[in-house]
């Protein structure tokens, strides 16, 4: 695995250039559930644009870390940066999720679930528009529709919809408020290996169009791989075998793709090498 | 084939869900025939016959003193207050629900306290409900609400907290305010839930209705089963009993179907 990337743990060199600034920057970063130490020593720097991928064993704790940079959890010790302002202490627009499941409102038609966040945003009593307004957001809509190929449901309810077409939905609803970066928890972990590709494609089409930057959760080394542009694995590098809880996981692998290397990969639409 | 396999087929059951019913019918037809043949002025176990001639009269002709029907006026007093009572509760269902089930703060203030309240056996409150709100429309009201709504306060906030977190933070990621999340993520969610709660807090509130009436009452169902009681009219209140079964029935099938019709979403095979 480490033949081709090098495991690094460098910071970031960009502090003389501010233009440059990462997104997300993440020092040393702790948490702790209880008793339980679950990540310890994280730090990271997130580049505008990048697509992250992150791995790691089922438990070491990509969500709760997922969960930190969202504000839905607080760290136990330790600071998240975004676009060098301490994060809100709770979730908001400039950061859009997306979840493996219950990500898009079961009781809204597809339409609506487009719709309601520009709701959210117009109509801070009724969270609803009415006459004009409405009609002009229902186009909106439906041309969002249109693109991401539902607008043969946009009157449906989402329980009528495929699993990838409510990851599908559920992206489009994330992106309705132009966040600053895009968290995505093994969002195609539910779905089968044939609409998985589709859904890769997708995404990376979505990415290149808008240039943000995404943040993805896999448990699926070949997507990581597929997707990212970097990649970076959590694991646990000490182990007290008396006490298994007593240390946490870190980032111990943080692979940077090339460019040229992803864009031949995303062709492919199978794992690298080094995964084989 | 193992008996827990085995499904009967549609002629059998219908067969066999009318069974209990025509088999307590048959009963009572044998229990009153042999009681009427020992005794013909026997009123315990009046003939089938007898009870639909005196429900036709009951429905129909004016009590003489007061003028009006009395059937109609007991089911339209019972109902005025049943509906009151409930709705009442409903409503306060509905507010302390979502605001125990979303906001924390609200929780800690309140959760103790409801789950303390509906701990309370309503109908030892009733005297002092009686005592307090005087023999009027008001106590008996309240006595129907003190029944239900803690009950069903519970029912509602447990299924506001149930409400998967994952939607609670997209919301907030889309921009939505703690009042934007609660009337347009939580409210329309719970509302199936509000209906089935009513649907089960009717049971309930029959009860509370039919106790609150026997105190005392001008007109109302139970009020009139428990005055005729005094001469044993049977002829009077088995038909006022099927009656109130049957808008029991009647209510809990509209509630269904409107749970239905409203909230196709939450019905797993329905499309928009
Ligand atoms: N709210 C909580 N309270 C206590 N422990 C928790 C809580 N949330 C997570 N944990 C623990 O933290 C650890 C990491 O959980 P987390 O869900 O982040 O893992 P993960 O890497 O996402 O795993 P998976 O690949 O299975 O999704 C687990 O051992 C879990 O039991
Ligand atoms: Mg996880």
């Amino acid at each position: 695995m480490n033949a081709h990337a090098t495991p690094t743990a460098t910071l970031s060199t960009s502090v003389l250039t501010p233009a440059a600034q990462p997104v997300i920057t993440v020092r040393n970063l702790t948490k702790s559930y209880g008793g339980n130490r679950i990540l310890e020593r994280v730090n990271l720097d997130i580049e505008e644009g990048a697509f992250i991928s992150v791995v790691g064993a089922s438990g070491c704790g990509k969500s709760t870390f997922l969960r930190m940079l969202l504000a839905q959890e607080l760290p136990t010790s330790g600071q998240i940066m975004l676009d060098g302002a301490p994060i809100p202490h709770e979730p908001g627009p400039d950061r859009g999720v997306v979840f493996q499941r219950y990500s898009v409102f079961p009781h809204l038609t597809v339409r609506q679930n487009v719709m309601i966040a520009t709701e959210f945003g117009a109509s801070p009593i009724w969270s609803r528009l009415f006459g004009k307004a409405k009609r002009k957001l229902r186009e909106e809509a439906d041309a969002t529709l249109e693109r991401i190929g539902l607008a043969h449901m946009a009157n449906a309810w989402p329980s009528a919809l495929s699993g990838g077409m409510q990851q599908r939905l559920a992206i489009a609803q994330a992106l309705a408020k132009r966040p600053r970066v895009l968290l995505l928890d093994e969002p195609f972990g539910a779905l089968d290996p044939g609409t998985r590709v589709s859904m890769h494609q997708f995404l990376l089409e979505l990415w290149r169009e808008t240039g943000m930057t995404v943040f993805m959760v896999s448990h699926d080394l070949s997507e990581a791989f597929t997707l990212g542009t970097r990649v970076l694995v959590f694991d646990k590098p000490r182990w007290d075998p008396h006490d298994p809880t007593a240390y946490g996981a870190t980032i111990t692998y943080d692979f940077k793709l090339d460019d040229k290397k992803q864009e031949a990969i995303g062709e492919l639409s199978f794992g690298p090498p080094e995964h084989q | 084939m193992r008996w827990i396999n085995r499904k009967p087929g549609r002629p059998l059951l219908v067969f066999l869900a009318a069974l209990p019913f025509v088999l307590t019918l048959i009963a009572y037809m044998a229990g009153s025939a042999a009681r009427l043949a020992e005794n013909p002025r026997d009123k315990f176990m009046p003939a089938p016959t007898t009870l639909l001639e005196r429900a036709g009269e009951l429905i129909s002709e004016p009590d003489r003193r007061k003028g009006y029907v009395l059937f109609w006026a007991d089911t339209w007093a019972s109902l005025d207050r049943l509906a009151r009572g409930v709705a009442i509760a409903a409503a306060l269902a509905l507010a302390f629900g979502l605001l125990i089930g979303l906001f924390p703060t609200v929780k800690a203030l309140f959760s103790s306290y409801v789950s303390a309240i509906s701990l309370i056996p309503p109908l030892a409150l009733a005297p002092i409900l009686f005592i307090a709100l005087g023999l009027g429309e008001v106590s008996k009201i309240a006595l129907i609400v003190i029944g239900t709504a803690p009950v069903m306060i519970r029912d509602l906030a447990q299924r506001t907290i149930e409400i998967p977190q994952e939607q609670i933070v997209k919301a907030q990621t889309l921009g939505a305010s703690s009042w934007q999340i609660m009337t347009r993520i939580a409210l329309p969610q719970v509302m199936p839930r509000l209906i089935q709660a009513v649907r089960l807090g009717l049971g309930p509130a029959w009860l509370f209705l039919i106790a609150a009436e026997t105190v005392s009452a001008e007109a109302g169902l139970g009020y009139r089963i428990f005055l005729v009681r005094r001469y044993a009219a049977m002829d009077v209140i088995i038909p006022y009993v099927i009656w109130i079964t049957l808008l029991a029935l009647l209510i809990d099938y509209a509630l269904r179907q409107t749970s239905r019709l409203a909230y196709g979403w939450a019905e797993p095979e329905a499309q928009g």
